[in-house]
């Protein structure tokens, strides 16, 4: 790391001239790169949160050094890691199963009236259903255990993959699809060929949302007897006002889920780079 | 007449709306010898998308048929190439494979396909674009290596629809010569539409003028210049005279609605689907 005490200064200095060419064309050359802002406005946070923990009188208010102290602790006799790997598991598995459902039921859906008109009501009603209140149904059909907690993560990716997959085939340019028709494509090369590639771009918007989705949903699945996992931890943590514990938490949902997306944004600037729009 | 490229008989295109119906084409018939090219020309909503579509086999017609090459359409296919206005390339294919998107339909191996499709960005000025997305082209560009895509599945005919309309002056008339060079290196039947009545009588052997409402075909006029065509015949006084035809063949018909209340005569036959 490089000395974070610099970066408020250095902000208001003209940035070097490699960042006004490489920077994008809409950028003027006089911005301040984005991250040091990025890294001002976390230094900025942090530094509230520890003056208004000082000025605070309530002790279940921790500052952030309790905060550090707690998650080096758990971190040492390693329940940190067994439970973010519990959790990681299960967001994983929800989510690639509910985007690995999604991304074929929206093409289907996309493409075959039949199919939309069979699936879209169910989607739609569903949609609108938070999975937390399907809980209590879904301990009924899949009992308590890790079945349960998947399902619930899994359903909450599926619903929001589906739609962005489905709107990505109806939006697909039908300049394109005329164009590959009048090459002699059949129906199946169009799909395969031009109505894929052209809604990739919808399907990974699709994809981040229902991450987001998965993890939001992870807390809410814990929630059912779980014997390990970052919301398990925090329930406990809870029991036992340890407010600093909590936090740990949030920080490790709020990290595993920044690096997850960050991954999908990488696989999404490689695969769809050949849009016009992209800033 | 069955010997004609293209032969339109008696079309009609009705589109039936929620606000009732438009007759969109009215029993046009036109017939199209082997390599001729035909600029179709007229305002807005007079049919000539249409009539273009119909040749494509993108749409139907509501009554009447169109022939190619003695053979009804019944759909589009690779032996009528189809140019857009707006390019319609494939923007995450790079120029090449955009042009060898097509061959690759009919079956060609990889070493054949990448060499026809460098043949024919070299015919169009590509040859440099290959690698390039058609987001890093410019508009003329982009509507080149789309000539050059339809080109290379070596249609019989080219349907062109204001495939220059989105074009800035200079680069519209660049263009125009450019696909006259391309046309006589590898002669197509091509059937051009544009509401530019220079453009029109600049690139045709015969134009076409078109009326609306309902759209029908109001005049059929020769071009009798020779090809190349060049900027000495664009600035000559046949060319203007022709260029002056053309004009009133697309301005004369509104006039003279407007002053007086009969059609053209060869038209004048009441219609009572009319609104």
């Amino acid at each position: 790391m490089n000395t974070p005490a610099a970066a408020p200064t250095a902000a208001h200095a003209p940035p070097p001239a490699a960042h006004a060419t490489t920077a994008s064309s809409g950028a003027l050359p006089r911005q301040i790169p984005m991250p040091w802002l990025y890294l001002a406005t976390l230094l900025l946070g942090l530094g509230a949160w520890a003056v208004a923990a000082a000025l605070s009188s309530n002790q279940l208010f921790p500052s952030p050094r309790d905060v550090v102290i707690a998650g080096w602790q758990i971190l040492l006799d390693g329940s940190l890691i067994e439970n973010a790997k519990a959790s990681l598991l299960r967001v994983l598995a929800g989510f690639v199963l509910g985007v690995a459902l999604a991304i074929p039921a929206g093409f289907l859906m996309g493409w075959y009236r039949l199919a939309r008109g069979l699936v879209e009501p169910w989607v739609q009603f569903l949609r609108t259903v938070p999975p937390l209140a399907l809980i209590p149904l879904v301990i009924v059909a899949l009992g308590i255990g890790e079945d349960a907690k998947i399902f619930v993560i899994f359903l909450a990716s599926f619903l929001a993959c589906v739609l962005a997959t489905y709107q990505g085939v109806r939006n697909v340019d039908n300049t394109l699809v005329n164009a590959a028709r009048v090459l002699g494509a059949s129906d199946l090369t169009i799909f395969a060929r031009v109505v894929v590639p052209a809604s990739t771009p919808f399907i990974f918007v699709g994809m981040r949302v229902a991450l987001g989705s998965a993890w939001a949903t992870l807390v809410a699945s814990e929630l059912i007897a779980a014997p390990s996992g970052l919301g398990r931890m925090m329930q406990v943590a809870t029991q036992f006002l340890q407010t600093d514990r909590i936090i740990v938490g949030i920080f490790m949902i709020g990290l595993l889920g920044f690096v997850m997306d960050r991954i999908l944004l990488w696989a999404e600037r490689r695969l769809t780079s050949w849009q016009e729009v992209r800033a | 007449m069955s010997s004609a490229a293209i032969s339109v008989r008696e079309a009609t295109k009705v589109y039936v709306t929620e606000r009732g119906r438009t007759v969109s084409l009215d029993r046009v018939s036109l017939d199209i010898a082997r390599g001729e090219f035909i600029t179709l020309v007229g305002p807005s909503g007079c049919g000539k998308s249409t009539m273009l579509n119909l040749i494509g086999g993108l749409l139907m017609p509501s009554s009447g048929e169109v022939l190619v090459d003695g053979k009804r359409v019944t759909g589009p296919g690779p032996d009528r190439g189809v140019i857009f206005q707006q390019y319609a390339l494939f923007p995450w294919l790079t120029a090449q494979q955009n042009v060898e998107f097509g061959l690759r339909l009919q079956g060609l191996g990889r070493a054949q396909r990448a060499e026809r499709a460098r043949h024919y960005l070299r015919l169009v000025g590509l040859q440099d674009f290959g690698h390039a997305l058609p987001k890093e082209l410019s508009g003329g560009m982009k509507q080149r290596c789309a000539i050059a895509r339809a080109y290379a599945v070596n249609p019989s005919l080219l349907l062109m629809d204001e495939p220059f309309g989105a074009l800035d002056a200079l680069t519209r008339v660049q263009m125009q010569d450019e696909l006259l060079s391309t046309w006589q290196q590898e002669r197509k039947t091509i059937v051009f539409i544009t509401h530019d009545v220079d453009e029109a009588a600049y690139l045709a052997s015969r134009v076409v003028v078109m009326s609306p409402r309902p759209g029908r075909i109001s005049e059929v006029i020769d071009v009798p210049l020779p090809y190349p065509r060049n900027e000495e015949i664009r600035l000559s006084p046949e060319f203007a005279e022709i260029r002056a035809r053309v004009w009133r063949g697309v301005h004369h018909h509104r006039e003279q609605r407007s002053i007086q209340p009969t059609i053209r005569p060869t038209e004048a036959t009441t219609q009572g689907d009319m609104p």
